[in-house]
């Protein structure tokens, strides 16, 4: 999920009420698909041998006030991805990561440990660096009639053939080899210095602790996010 | 005529320049495709299942469950009942079906059964290992007993690095799409050219010609990544089956296990030397394990210091740990570490500074003597190693203790064979045709500045086509060989088409070919720049033909290029006496590679190799249990890679000018991933007063040494 907040981030002053909100987030996701119970929907989760929850005895579900049954088969939902209202039929447990790769062809964000430790698939939602491969797509889709959460992933920062000012910085500096990793990076620099415009070159490597990159590009990246700090400062490219 | 020999760097206004990757935009921007990228119309997510034992004989598979399982369109055998699978992670079956979720779905499905065999997983010693083993070298050079007898002082100790992966973030994989006999491969690979000539051979097509590999830009092979593998080629016969493309990219665990992974190797030293520091006789019992099988050969010990009187046997090692693949530099590493680790020793042992050590005996590293005294001159005033260092041991009080290590290192990075076409049409545009792939690295880069500063084009002005394996066929992209091999054919190719201009533009300047050059956008008489054409206008004169010139690169000794680099690394440590935690303040790496095409990129695979570097010396290790013969890291949180925040400075010089300029292209990739491990373990050594004897140097490894006789208190 959202990653590790600053502590000198003034908006980490309300984590309990960040926590609340994510504890509410998974209990109403669990109460979305709580019709079959709780024990199949671990198991939705999990991914584990769909054929088989439906024999298993689980005991009646709490179900507070009226819940939809959705999954484990697909279900129809709308993301809301660069500002734009994307119909999507995906089985409940399609994580946001595959489903903006396999079902919406932005592959800009890239699967790579596919469970929330390298960075690579760091897209921003509601305006937070978000791990998108530990979100279900199902999650932050429209519900009840409201819209989901804003998605921005890598290809909604710049028009095709444009660069942000953070990519540029990233090419000028040489930010990249085998680049696999690259767009993860560029979104974790992007939504850190939208909020946040005089960083220090030690409160950047912190911010991009959640990012890994294999080649050794890190000597780059650290000259980029200074230049694309300074492009950046005082107003959001 | 323009002449296809390297100008002279001060007339370059491309080569040698700092110049940003030409794919970089594409890269940072998030728009370029990789293989795992590739979304076809209608196509299918294939899933492997894989041997969960180290060893074991598949006795029965039945896949019938599973192509009852929703969406499943095609399943595909890839050991057969009978034959032996030799490392969990090992490919077993595969299966096709609408959904990436569905067919792992149905991946689980699949029923195999398994006899269980005998695994080994340790590296232990040969001793330990039972019948695990196979000797590989004995080998010995003069009279070592002699030698070593005759020493004034004898330094003794074990050395080694333990087996790493290669991690690529991109996984192993391809999308395989048929249309009627000709098949198409978005693979992710480090060979483009060679991978049609596999599937040929696996009957897979009728013949090579039928097979386009693209691979516009590559997640990370490091070695790993040259060949179709198992799951390519049930890829392609899986997408046959369906009738429909068909993505398959390793998962990260099959990654970690299955994709190859850095052989280990440890050693007994035994090195001696005369009160001077003269280096006069070497004795190593070394081993490993690369798998399996014993692959990668017997190292070559002592590493860069080439002692007369020596004696060298080596045993590999036999195991289930997963198939030991080219892991950049191979072998150089270890057998770095080993050497590097006893000479600091020894160094320790006679009071004397490893410099001073290294620079005594400098002419034992024979023909590149005077460059590694250079680059040793050079790293120890960018690290002021002459203030900073301190024998044995760093005196001061306080848990922090600090250190100096210095480490050595060579690689051949002679070009591969390379074929390049280059084509000038007639409204001025130029392009150039390679059956190469970019790692990374930067060779779309190189290949650009190549051929625009041979037409006096800006880079901008040049397309350069990789990457597709209909182009002139390529060598593999390993070894540093790549910059070579491209270097060569491009400029090669680049001169034959200007040439070929420049005779048809003559008689319109009353000039002869040979008096012509392309310079700043013009073609001019030398000497004469006021008679000159525009190079639009040049082309223009081609009519309605474009002119094809061809390059390759030339069988044995070929003048634009050269092999056999030095590289000097200097490393400063501070070491948590307290919490074992190393911490890598500073590195300074100086390296030698010939010509250099681009300083940006060049300077950054220096970065990267120092980054990886010290990633393998103090984080990474592929941890196995004996008892189930299972990788306990295959994954992205155990499987240690370091951070951006993990390591202080690093400063990278490169060695240019006279006497490097000259030599013409050398690759560069491997070098400088070398020395990071003694340099660094060297560096513990000097702050802690004792040898941590293995890499990586985790806090328990440190805490124990920490517990040896000579320790800092």
């Amino acid at each position: 999920m959202a990653k590790k907040e600053d502590p000198k981030d003034p908006e980490s002053k309300s984590k309990e009420e960040l926590d609340k909100k994510r504890a509410l987030r998974r209990r109403e996701f669990v109460k979305l698909v709580g019709g079959t119970g709780v024990a199949a929907t671990a198991q939705v989760l999990a991914g584990h041998q769909l054929a088989s929850a439906a024999t298993t005895t689980v005991p009646e579900p709490e179900v507070v006030g009226s819940a939809k049954v959705i999954g484990p088969g697909p279900a129809t939902m709308t993301l809301r991805v660069n500002g734009e209202a994307k119909k999507l039929t995906i089985e409940p447990r399609v994580t946001l990561l595959d489903a903006l790769r396999n079902h919406l062809d932005l592959t800009g964000a890239k699967k790579v440990c596919d469970r929330g430790t390298c960075g690579a698939c760091t897209i921003i939602v509601n305006g937070k660096p978000t791990y998108a491969c530990g979100v279900l797509a199902i999650e932050v889709a429209d519900r009840g009639g409201k819209p989901g959460a804003d998605i921005r992933t890598i290809e909604g920062l710049a028009p095709e053939g444009q660069l942000h000012a953070v990519s540029a910085s990233f090419v000028e500096n040489d930010a990249q080899q085998c680049g696999f990793c690259t767009p993860g990076f560029v979104m974790s620099c992007k939504a850190y210095l939208d909020s946040h415009h005089n960083p220090t070159l030690e409160e950047m490597k912190q911010a991009l602790g959640g990012n890994l990159c294999r080649c050794g590009t890190y000597v780059g990246v650290r000259n980029a996010v200074v230049q694309a700090a300074m492009s950046m400062k005082g107003g959001h490219a | 005529m323009a002449d296809y020999h390297w100008p002279p760097t001060d007339k370059c206004s491309l080569i040698g320049r700092r110049i940003s990757r030409l794919d970089g935009p594409w890269k940072s921007a998030g728009r370029i495709k990789y293989s795992y990228d590739v979304n076809r119309p209608n196509m299918l997510h294939g899933k492997m299942v894989f041997s969960p034992y180290a060893h074991a004989k598949v006795v029965s598979i039945d896949t019938s469950a599973a192509e009852k399982m929703p969406g499943v369109k095609a399943v595909e055998i890839m050991t057969e009942p009978g034959k032996e699978v030799f490392w969990v992670g090992h490919e077993v079956a595969a299966v096709a079906a609408e959904t990436e979720e569905q067919a792992r779905d149905a991946a689980r499905r699949i029923q195999v059964r398994y006899e269980k065999l005998p695994h080994l997983v340790s590296d232990v010693a040969p001793s330990k290992a039972g019948e695990h083993t196979k000797q590989l070298a004995e080998q010995t050079d003069g009279n070592p007993d002699q030698a070593l007898q005759q020493a004034e002082v004898i330094s003794e100790g074990e050395y080694g690095a333990s087996v790493i992966t290669h991690c690529c973030l991109e996984a192993h994989g391809q999308v395989a799409e048929w249309d009627g006999d000709d098949l198409t491969l978005y693979a992710s690979t480090q060979n483009v050219s060679g991978i049609p000539g596999e599937i040929a051979k696996a009957n897979i097509v009728s013949s090579a010609d039928k097979v386009r590999v693209l691979t516009p830009v590559m997640g990370g092979g490091f070695g790993s990544k040259f060949g179709a593998d198992s799951w390519g080629l049930a890829c392609a016969r899986l997408a046959k089956k369906a009738g429909r493309p068909i993505k398959m990219m390793l998962e990260r665990d099959q990654e970690l296990m299955a994709a190859g992974e850095r052989p280990s190797m440890y050693a007994k030293v035994k090195v001696g030397a005369k009160k001077d520091g003269t280096l006069v006789g070497w004795q190593s019992e070394s081993w490993g394990t690369g798998g399996p099988d014993a692959q990668g050969g017997a190292p070559n010990l002592p590493y860069v210091v080439r002692i007369p009187d020596r004696r060298v046997k080596h045993t590999a090692v036999l195991t289930n740990i997963g198939p030991a693949r080219a892991w950049r530099a191979p072998n150089h590493p270890q057998m770095c570490v080993i050497t590097m680790s006893a000479l600091d020793d020894l160094a320790a042992k006679l009071g004397m500074d490893p410099v001073d050590l290294l620079q005594k005996n400098i002419q034992m590293t024979g023909q590149l003597a005077k460059t590694y005294s250079a680059e040793l001159e050079k790293a120890s005033q960018l690290m002021d190693w002459k203030s900073k260092w301190h024998p044995r041991g760093d005196k001061t009080s306080g848990p922090i203790k600090k250190g100096l290590g210095v480490s050595m290192h060579t690689w051949g990075g002679a070009g591969h064979p390379s074929n390049c076409n280059c084509v000038i049409q007639p409204d001025g545009s130029v392009s150039v045709s390679l059956g190469s792939q970019d790692l990374g690295t930067g060779t779309r880069t190189v290949i650009g500045i190549i051929t625009a500063e041979t037409m006096g084009l800006p880079l901008e002005a040049v397309k350069v086509n990789i990457g597709d394996s209909k182009y002139p066929a390529d060598g593999a992209s390993g070894g540093s060989t790549t910059v070579g091999g491209v270097s060569s054919s491009t400029r090669r190719a680049a001169t034959a088409a200007l040439n070929q201009l420049l005779e048809k533009v003559a008689p319109s300047l009353d000039a002869k070919p040979d008096d012509l050059e392309a310079v700043d956008g013009e073609i001019r008489v030398k000497g004469n720049p006021s008679k000159a054409i525009f190079w639009k206008q040049a082309c223009a004169k081609l009519g309605t033909t474009p002119i094809t010139g061809t390059g390759q690169r030339q069988r044995g000794n070929d003048d634009l290029l050269s092999s056999g680099v030095g590289g000097a690394q200097m490393a400063e440590v501070s070491v948590d006496t307290e919490t074992g935690i190393v911490h890598v303040d500073k590195l300074v790496a100086v390296q030698d590679c010939g010509l250099i095409i681009d300083l940006k990129t060049a300077e950054s695979q220096v970065y990267g190799a120092c980054i990886m570097g010290i990633t393998y010396s103090l984080f990474e290790e592929k941890i196995m249990d004996e008892q189930t013969g299972r990788c306990l890291n295959a994954d992205l949180e155990f499987y240690k890679l370091a951070g951006i925040g993990d390591f202080g400075d690093i400063v990278v010089h490169m060695m240019t000018g006279p006497g490097y300029d000259e030599r013409g292209v050398i690759g560069l990739g491997e070098p400088p991933v070398i020395s990071p491990g003694a340099a660094i373990s060297n560096a513990v050594a000097n702050a802690i007063g004792v040898r941590v004897p293995t890499l990586p140097l985790t806090p328990d490894k440190v805490f124990a040494a920490l517990e040896t006789k000579g320790a800092v208190a």
